[in-house]
């Protein structure tokens, strides 16, 4: 059975080739360079992930659960409050994509305004109006539809689906998941980058080396082999490092429960918390793709 | 014995008769120019394989550039180069670097790993070419002793004096028992004792079969070799490569 040809440049490079290893000095600071680098690229890279899992979840939350709540308002004098409450009630009970309807009782009410009014409230005093929760089934309702018909049977309601401000927040936020992807794909670009400029300075550093082992009859792959087991390793190494460090970050963050904000939900959940496993396998890759590009790329200069 | 020369000074090619053997290196009017005029001009030659030739010519003449044609380093700029029969032209970078491993050069300027052991150098053919050194141990370790560095087989090629870089770099030139061995300016920096030691590893590889070209200016290191072997000398000079003559 043959191997094809990457798998087997993979698993040769993992096996490892001592001697390949020792022909090419020690490639000194931009080893440690190729560390650092991976090392801080995978610390913010395990963020871009944590921001883009976080807002994704979010913006489906919103557009998903809210989508699926709505609220009827009616404000009315006191004597006819609850008439045109029971009216909408009945209502809502005859139209399409209403999945229930509920009255907020006063004492839910009461509890809605005690942090913003006080304990002391007296509510009765008060022209509150009167809210219906109304969850909608999926097909949703056709919320002009039950404007108008409200307008004429209930002329102090005021039907808010929450569009207008769920709108912005889930464009928002499905914005903010497009961004971690995005910076997710530079930092690994960088990343790249990085990599290829310091496995550059070697090979320019060992360019004797190189031209000396090609004249004794050393092929391509085994001088670039040299190199790019040591980037490659590197990369692996610090990017772990990385990735550790900042998923311990992001665990250590506030939790939701207490503080209830979306920055605080900053996180993965479940299965989500291996994902930062794959950073250091990509950053390896990337090490890998990188370097031998490079060492090819210079190697066809020499003869 | 014929002649595995083509040049025009050469007997044995008047009457257009040619050697029939497949030639190791195969050069048919290759020329040679390094951006300005012609260095090498229309050099036709077969080397064939167990022959002995010395190269000799002025300084600046070409004698390297002769060389380094023949082990790829440069490629021609016009004309046909075979190496074991297959053109350069044609071979990818790989084919280059396996017919390098079957030819054995000593560089005018010795080029070694700076941080690896004499020895290690030494061995560096076989390793490169995915041969375990340490499986012919015993071998490279009499080579060492032959060219005299048993002593310094530990140290690092910059504490070499030039006369011990070369024999370095004769020893790495046949560690791998090359089919040709190549050797530009092999004894240039080395008493004539040790000169007449490596010329006896170099006579010693011929007897086995071995094709050896080695280009130098000492005309005493050709007697030498002329008195144990059929070796044959040829000249560099106005661009052109020639038979020497019968003084030597
Ligand atoms: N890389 C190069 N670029 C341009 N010119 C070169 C290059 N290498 C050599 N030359 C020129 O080619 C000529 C022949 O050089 P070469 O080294 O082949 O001579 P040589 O016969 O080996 O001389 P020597 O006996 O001094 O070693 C010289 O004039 C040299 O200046
Ligand atoms: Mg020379």
């Amino acid at each position: 059975m043959r191997l094809p040809r990457f798998l087997t440049n993979i698993t040769g490079l993992l096996a490892g080739d001592g001697h390949a290893d020792r022909v090419v000095p020690p490639t000194g600071f931009t080893a440690q360079l190729t560390l650092f680098a991976a090392g801080a690229m995978a610390f913010l890279a395990v963020f871009a992930a944590a921001l883009s899992i976080s807002t994704g979840r979010l913006a489906d939350r919103w557009s998903d659960e809210l989508a699926r709540t709505a609220t009827l308002r009616i404000s009315a004098p006191a004597e006819q409050l609850e008439a045109q409450a029971a009216a909408a009630l009945r209502l809502l009970e005859t139209t399409t994509g209403v999945a229930s309807a509920r009255r907020i009782t006063a004492q839910e009410q009461q509890d809605l305004l005690t942090p913003w009014l006080g304990p002391n409230l007296p509510l009765d005093a008060l022209p509150i109006p009167a809210l219906i929760e109304v969850t909608q089934t999926r097909e949703g309702i056709d919320a002009d539809g039950l404007r108008a018909r409200l307008a004429g049977e209930v002329p102090g309601a005021v039907y808010d689906d929450h569009a207008r401000w769920r709108a912005p927040l889930v464009r928002a936020a499905q914005r903010l998941r497009g961004l971690g992807w995005l910076s997710l794909l530079l930092i690994t670009g960088v990343m790249g980058a990085m990599i290829t400029l310091a496995a550059s300075a070697a090979l320019a550093a060992n360019a004797r080396v190189i031209e000396t082992l090609r004249l004794i009859g050393a092929r391509d792959a085994y001088i670039a082999r040299a190199f790019v087991r040591r980037f490659t390793e590197r990369a692996l190494i610090g990017a772990a490092i990385g990735a550790a460090l900042g998923t311990l970050s992001v665990a250590l963050l506030p939790s939701a429960d207490t503080a209830g904000g979306f920055l605080t939900g900053l996180g993965f959940s479940g299965a989500g918390w291996l994902l930062p496993a794959l950073i250091p396998v990509i950053a390896a890759a990337v090490a890998f793709w990188a370097t031998r590009t490079a060492a090819l790329r210079t190697l066809r200069n020499l003869s | 014995m014929a002649c595995d020369c083509t040049a025009p000074q050469c007997q044995a090619h008047k009457g257009g008769k040619t050697q029939t053997g497949q030639a190791v290196i195969e050069l048919e009017n290759v020329s040679y120019s390094y951006g300005g005029g012609e260095l090498l001009s229309d050099i036709s030659l077969r080397l064939m394989p167990g022959s002995f030739h010395f190269l000799t010519g002025p300084s600046g003449a070409g004698k390297t550039t002769f060389l380094k044609l023949c082990y790829m380093e440069l490629m021609p700029t016009s004309g046909q180069l075979r190496v074991f029969e297959k053109p350069v032209g044609k071979m990818t970078r790989d084919d280059v670097a396996n017919g390098r491993r079957r030819i054995g050069v000593v560089h005018q300027d010795c080029q070694f790993l700076n941080h690896l052991p004499v020895a290690e150098n030494i061995a560096l053919p076989l390793t490169v070419s995915g041969r375990d050194p340490a499986g012919e141990a015993a071998n490279i370790m009499e080579l060492i002793q032959w060219v005299g560095l048993a002593n310094h087989a530990d140290v690092l090629p910059p504490q070499l004096s030039g006369g011990e870089r070369q024999r370095a770099a004769l020893a790495r030139a046949v560690v791998m028992s090359p089919e040709v061995v190549l050797a530009d300016e092999p004894t240039g920096n080395v008493d004539w004792d040790m000169s007449q030691r490596l010329l006896q590893l170099l006579i010693e590889l011929n007897k086995m079969g071995k094709t050896i070209v080695i280009a130098t200016h000492d005309l005493n290191l050709i007697r030498a070799a002329k008195a144990q072997v059929a070796a044959r000398v040829l000249r560099i000079a106005n661009r052109r490569l020639q038979l020497a003559g019968a003084d030597l």
